[in-house]
Formats: C-alpha cells, sequence, structure tokens
C-alpha cells in the first residue's frame, strides 16, 4: 500500500477511497457481509415502499416501533463522542487525543442510521421537502420534530466537517490551525448534549403519554448514552487494536472505562429513582411500566426483553467496575457487548414501545416487529457499520503516517 | 359562550403560514417543467392519451403547495386535477368541494351517556360516509361498553360484541374531540394538520409526511394512520367529497374525523349524529344561542374527557 503523500483534495479523496476498500482476506469477507446486509434491507425495504407500512409490526396503538426505538438509541450512540472530545481537545488529554478521530467516525455513522431510521418510518418518504424550510413548511419553533431536524443535521455537519479538516491536514503533513476548527470543538460539544435532550423532549413533552411525560427522561437518556457510546466506542478500538497495527495504549481504556463506569452508576441510579416512582405509588400512569416490567392484561411480550436489559446492564456495570485483569482487551470486550446490549433494548424498545400501551383509551396489544421490519433495521446497522468502516480505515492510515513521520524527524535530530 | 368567539378571533391571526409568492412561482415553475418532461419521457412527445395524462397531472398534484397557502383559483385546480384523477384511475365520477368554513359557525357536539344504547349505527354510517379502509377495519368513532360506577372510557369495553341494549350497563362514544389547543397540531413537524376557523380540526392528506408523531401526541387516541393502501368497493365510495375531508386517503398518511366536513359545512349533521336512533349525539353551532348544543351546554350537567390535560376539546358528554 503506497501511502506518499499527493497535493490536492481531490488526490486526498482518491486515496481515502483506496485505503479505505483495500484490505486482507477478512476485511473483505467483512465488507461482502456488510454488503449482502445493506442488501437484504434495501430489498425489505422496497416491499415497504410498494406496500406501505402495513408489512411491519406497527399498529395504530403501537404507532412507532422498531425504526423509532433504534433511531432514539443512536441518537445516544452519536452524542456519546462528546466524551471523548471533550477531554481531547478541551482538557487536552494525549491518549484520548490519539483516538478522537475513532470517536467522530462512530457519531457520524450513528447519525446516519439516524437519518436513515427516520426515513424508512416516515409514511410519505418522497415528501419529505415538505419539511424544508423555503419551499415546505417548517414548523417551528412549535413541533419539536423540527428541532430534533435541525440539531441532527447539525451535528452530523460538525462531526464530518472538523475531522475532515484535520484529517486534510495530516494528510499533507500539516498540523491543522486551531481557530480554524476549534470554535466548532467547543460547538459540537453543547450540539451534542442538545441532540439528546431534544431527541428525550420529543417524547417528555407529550403528556398525552404518561410514561414519557417525566423530567427524568432528558437526563437519565443522557447517563445511560454516555454509557453506552464510549462501550461501542471501545469496541470499535478493541477490534482495531487486535486487526490492525494501530497502536492503542491500555491507557485510552483506563480511562474509557472510568467513564463508562460513572455514567452506568448514574443511569443505574436513575432507573431505581424511576422504578420506585412507578411502583411505591402505583397509580393510573403506572400502567405503562407495569406492562414493561411484569406484563398487563395477560400482555407480556416485553417482560423477558427488559429483564435481560437490567441483567445485562448490571452485569456490564460491574465487570467494567471490577476488572481483575486490568484491562485485557477481551475481557473488555464482554464487558461492552453486556453494557451496549443491556442499554440498547432498555433505551430502544423498553422506552418507546411502552409509551404506546395502554393506548390513551386503555387498550393493550402487543407488538412484533415483522421479518421485514428486522431485516430493514439490520441493513440500517450494517450501513452504518460500513460509513463508520469508510471513515476510520483512511483516518489510521492518515494518522500512522503522521506518526511516522513525526518519529522520522524526531530520530533525525 | 362569547369566551370562544375571542379565542377564535385569535386563533385566525396567529399560526397562518405566510404567503411566499417567489416560493409559489418557483414550485409552479417546477411542477409545470417537471409535468411537461414526464409528459414528453412516457410516450415520446405526443400527449393526449390517459396514462400520460396520469402521469402530468400526477406530477402537478406532487409539487402542489400547502393546501392553506394556496388562492382559490389553485384550490379549484387542485380539486378538478383529483376529481379526473379518480375518474382515471377508479372510474369514478367524483363531485369534490373545498368549500370553506361560513361566518360564525364553531362546532360543538354532545353525547348523552343515559341514552345511548350501544347499538353502534353512528359507527356504521361512519365507515360508509368517509370512506373508511375496510381492510383494516378503519373506525373514526368507537363506542365503550361502561358498567356503572366508572366515568372514564378507558376503564371500558371497546370490542363489546354482543347483543344490545344491556342491562346495567351505559355506553360512551369517542371520536377526535377537536381540541381548541390540540397537542396534534403542535407536533406536526409540516403544519400538515390545523384548525379550521369553524372549529374543526383537518388534515392536508397530501401535505402529511406520515410521520406519526401527531397520532403519538393525541391524548383520545383520535388519529388513524394508513398502513397500507385504504380499501374500499367501488360501488360503495361515497362520492360526495371533500378535499379536507372524505376523499381518499392514500398509504402512509394520517387521517382523523372531521366532523363529515362535507356535510357539516352544507349544514346538514355528521352521518353518526344522522344514524344515531337513539337521539344521543347533538352537534351544532356553538355561537348560536338557539341551537340544541347551546341548550344542552346551558342546562344539562356536562363534563369532558381528560380536562386535566388543557386541550379543550369541543366534545361534551352530559347526563339526561
Ligand atoms: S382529539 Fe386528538 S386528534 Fe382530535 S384535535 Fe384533539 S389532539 Fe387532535
Ligand atoms: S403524520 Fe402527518 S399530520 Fe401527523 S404529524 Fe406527521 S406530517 Fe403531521
Amino acid at each position: 500500500m503506497t501511502t506518499t503523500s499527493r497535493k490536492g483534495f481531490a488526490a486526498f479523496i482518491s486515496d481515502c477511497a483506496r485505503w479505505a476498500l483495500t484490505g486482507g482476506i477478512a476485511y473483505k469477507l467483512y465488507l461482502a457481509a456488510l454488503f449482502g446486509l445493506i442488501g437484504a434491507g434495501i430489498y425489505a425495504y422496497s416491499q415497504q415502499f410498494q406496500y406501505g407500512l402495513r408489512i411491519t409490526g406497527m399498529s395504530d396503538i403501537v404507532s412507532w416501533g422498531l425504526y423509532i426505538s433504534n433511531f432514539t438509541f443512536f441518537v445516544g450512540v452519536a452524542a456519546a463522542a462528546v466524551m471523548l472530545i471533550l477531554p481531547a481537545y478541551i482538557l487536552k488529554d494525549k491518549d484520548l487525543h490519539k483516538v478522537v478521530i475513532i470517536g467522530e467516525g462512530v457519531a457520524v455513522g450513528a447519525l446516519v442510521m439516524c437519518l436513515l431510521f427516520i426515513t424508512v418510518d416516515m409514511g410519505g418518504p418522497l415528501k419529505v421537502w415538505h419539511m424544508i424550510p423555503g419551499i415546505g413548511l417548517f414548523n417551528w419553533p412549535s413541533s419539536i420534530l423540527t428541532w430534533d431536524m435541525l440539531v441532527l443535521n447539525g451535528y452530523l455537519a460538525l462531526n464530518s466537517l472538523v475531522p475532515l479538516y484535520i484529517l486534510y491536514c495530516n494528510y499533507h503533513g500539516r498540523n491543522p490551525v486551531g481557530w480554524k476548527y476549534k470554535p466548532f470543538v467547543f460547538l459540537s460539544i453543547f450540539w451534542a448534549i442538545s441532540i439528546h435532550m431534544t431527541t428525550a423532549f420529543l417524547y417528555q413533552g407529550l403528556p398525552a403519554r404518561p410514561f414519557w411525560n417525566n423530567p427524568l427522561l432528558g437526563p437519565r437518556f443522557l447517563a445511560s448514552a454516555f454509557a453506552a457510546g464510549p462501550a461501542v466506542i471501545m469496541m470499535v478500538l478493541i477490534v482495531i487494536k487486535e486487526s490492525t497495527s494501530y497502536p492503542i495504549d491500555t491507557n485510552i481504556f483506563k480511562k474509557l472505562k472510568r467513564i463508562i463506569v460513572a455514567s452506568a452508576i448514574i443511569n443505574l441510579v436513575m432507573l431505581f429513582s424511576e422504578v420506585f416512582k412507578e411502583f411505591y405509588t402505583f397509580t393510573h400512569h403506572s400502567l405503562s411500566a407495569q406492562y414493561l416490567f411484569f406484563g398487563l392484561e395477560g400482555h407480556n411480550s416485553l417482560v423477558p426483553w427488559i429483564w435481560t436489559a437490567i441483567s445485562l446492564n448490571i452485569l456490564g456495570t460491574l465487570l467494567f467496575a471490577f476488572d481483575p485483569t486490568k484491562c485485557n482487551p477481551k475481557y473488555l470486550m464482554v464487558a461492552a457487548i453486556s453494557l451496549f446490549t443491556g442499554i440498547w433494548i432498555e433505551k430502544g424498545f423498553g422506552l418507546i414501545i411502552p409509551g404506546f400501551v395502554p393506548s390513551p383509551l386503555g387498550e393493550v396489544v402487543d407488538y412484533t416487529p415483522s421479518i421485514l421490519e428486522i431485516m430493514i433495521t439490520v441493513g440500517i446497522l450494517a450501513a452504518g457499520a460500513f460509513v463508520v468502516t469508510m471513515l476510520i480505515k483512511p483516518a489510521l492510515v492518515i494518522e500512522m503516517r503522521l506518526r511516522e513521520q513525526a518519529g522520522a524527524a524526531g530520530g533525525g535530530e | 359562550m362569547d369566551f370562544s368567539k375571542k379565542k377564535e378571533g385569535r386563533m385566525q391571526t396567529e399560526d397562518m403560514p405566510e404567503k411566499k409568492s417567489s416560493r409559489r412561482d418557483f414550485m409552479k415553475k417546477m411542477s409545470i417543467a417537471a409535468a411537461a418532461g414526464s409528459a414528453g419521457l412516457v410516450v415520446g412527445g405526443c400527449s393526449g392519451t390517459p396514462a400520460t395524462e396520469k402521469m402530468g397531472l400526477k406530477w402537478e398534484e406532487y409539487f402542489k403547495k400547502h393546501y392553506r397557502l394556496m388562492t382559490q383559483e389553485e384550490k379549484d385546480a387542485t380539486v378538478t386535477r383529483l376529481e379526473r384523477l379518480a375518474k382515471l384511475d377508479r372510474g369514478i365520477d367524483v363531485q369534490m368541494s373545498n368549500q370553506g368554513p361560513h361566518e360564525q359557525v364553531l362546532f360543538g357536539y354532545a353525547f348523552n351517556i343515559s341514552r345511548c344504547k350501544g347499538y353502534m349505527d353512528c359507527v356504521e354510517a361512519c365507515v360508509k360516509e368517509n370512506n373508511l379502509d375496510r381492510r383494516g377495519k378503519t373506525q373514526y368513532v368507537r363506542v365503550f361498553e361502561m358498567d356503572p360506577g366508572q366515568l372514564d372510557p378507558t376503564a371500558g369495553d371497546g370490542q363489546y360484541h354482543h347483543e344490545v341494549p344491556v342491562k346495567n350497563k351505559f355506553y360512551m362514544g369517542v371520536q377526535c374531540f377537536h381540541c381548541e389547543n390540540a397537542p396534534c397540531i403542535k407536533a406536526c413537524p409540516t403544519k400538515a394538520t390545523w384548525r379550521e376557523p369553524d372549529g374543526i380540526v383537518v388534515i392536508d392528506y397530501d401535505w402529511c409526511i406520515g410521520c406519526r408523531y401527531c397520532l403519538a401526541a393525541c391524548p383520545y387516541w383520535g388519529r388513524r394512520f394508513n398502513w397500507g393502501d385504504p380499501e374500499v368497493p367501488k360501488d360503495e365510495i361515497n362520492l360526495n367529497q371533500h378535499y379536507l375531508g372524505n376523499r381518499m386517503r392514500m398509504k402512509g398518511v394520517m387521517e382523523k374525523c372531521t366532523f363529515c366536513i362535507q356535510r357539516t359545512r352544507k349544514g346538514k349533521l355528521p352521518a353518526c349524529a344522522d344514524a344515531c336512533p337513539t337521539g344521543s349525539r347533538v352537534f351544532g353551532n356553538l355561537l348560536d344561542p338557539n341551537s340544541e348544543i347551546r341548550f344542552v351546554l346551558a342546562n344539562k350537567k356536562v363534563f369532558r374527557f381528560k380536562e386535566d390535560l388543557g386541550t379543550d376539546p369541543k366534545f361534551w358528554y352530559f347526563m339526561d
């Protein structure tokens, strides 16, 4: 693989594309698998496009399902990049600075997934222009959904442009100029909080749904994301450490671990506080929580999920908190997967579905996603993984090269 | 009831989308160019076949703007296009109206819970009148069977299926309550749903993007989504339609009770009130001091569902 430097933006892009697509046989297989899943997703979506959302498991009672659940969760993952950006750029943490680009790549991938999930959930995807300000009618500031659209797209722009600029400079062997990107880094930190809070407000602001209409929803959302997001980033880092020659220091894992443990504990405390409120004073408004944790009127499809989620949550937190192996990558991988999966179920399924059950007229139905719906969801997850890979792979090549140059220069002095 | 009048005045001025002529021109040019382009593409320039005509009409429909931004001519044009499309698509002769609200009218509804016996003629009449999807069994009106000692439909049974009347039961009908302070309107990202000056909360089906945020926001479960293309047997389609009312919906859009806008703006009763064999359903103009609904509100004990949410519905329950 040649890494000689050429000049200009076109060369930058073509080199990046080349680095992104070349790799060993395992890497090729991995890409092929992603393409397969994406293809299956596209097929399933073509069915949905033709027959409408009736091919999903949703109904007039549970009117948001797998798509919006995943959307909600991945907003959290996207925002979590800030847990690397903040120490790396503001506190000048050297270790985290080396991997911050990976965090940003994960954020971009998560945002792409969010936007795809919203799009596939829409009944009239061809009519999206109706909400573009100027040519459509944008119900801002009244509708929280318009706020969410603004902050998500803004965050996507920030998280793509800043790393793009830095990589572009590094590609040409220059150091990025601080004032050109630092203001945007600051901005993106506040922005990360805002995408989170706005997405929580989407649900929190509906008095029609007592399960969501809860002031703790936003903060709890934030805490769980700051545990799940770094867990995803840790998984990516471990994969990179195990399968490439890119050096990743154990210190980085230690720091990530600290972030995860703190957030996960705050999350569990708030979960406990919520459970207490719902079940100590059992009111009419606790029926959704009862449906989630114990089932209602014989409907209990969420019960096994939520208890699995809580067990994985606690297990992951404990594994991270008491790590006897001192950051053994394999051990950390297990911990990260269990915490991530736990929060995924809890913040996705466990948050969205019970908001609809019982319905405002007191009716209880179960929701089971259809096969096609699952295929579309998996396709979008694969697309997200593909985006992350395409961003991180060339970024690592460029960073490696820069480090070698710096090393060579340092050795020559 | 001059409180409603006052609020009415406020409602008319706020929240009306501003008209942007540049945007309008732009969209118009776009639509004409697109229509011409598509027509040219399909049959290599020769126009006049039904397929080309349909294509052209569909393009113009796709690029049309929000109903509330249309001038009267544009409203007439879209209604004509939709009538023509109904002919081409389904072979039916639809009369579609775009009649606006009358001055000094604010619709309200009252439901007599001591009279209703649960016959559900209202439900059936509504399904027929409003061309509701037969496959998905869409219902705007639901009737809940209640045990004595309760006044909250959530405690009732909305699925009852047996002969009525039943001793010691009473019934509560629910539908969209046409809230004055409607959470669904606030939620919609595209302003595809709004409250007309006569109090009817409507949806521009062609503008709705199907995000279903309004459905999540409605505390009364007043909204229905078209999960697939609605199916109505051709000979059962009600041909007297209104743009904001019972015209055929398509997959992926929201719909709901419109107080039968196609009837009530012509001075008729909604189909449900018309069909009720017990006279439990009272509908009328809240601004007319001699109307029956005003009599009910002034002389009966009335209450509303989920009053604590501050939605100010225009739908009351009362007892004899
Ligand atoms: S009942 Fe529901 S759908 Fe009808 S106006 Fe009120 S909030 Fe909107
Ligand atoms: S489903 Fe349609 S009417 Fe409802 S909020 Fe979305 S765009 Fe508005």
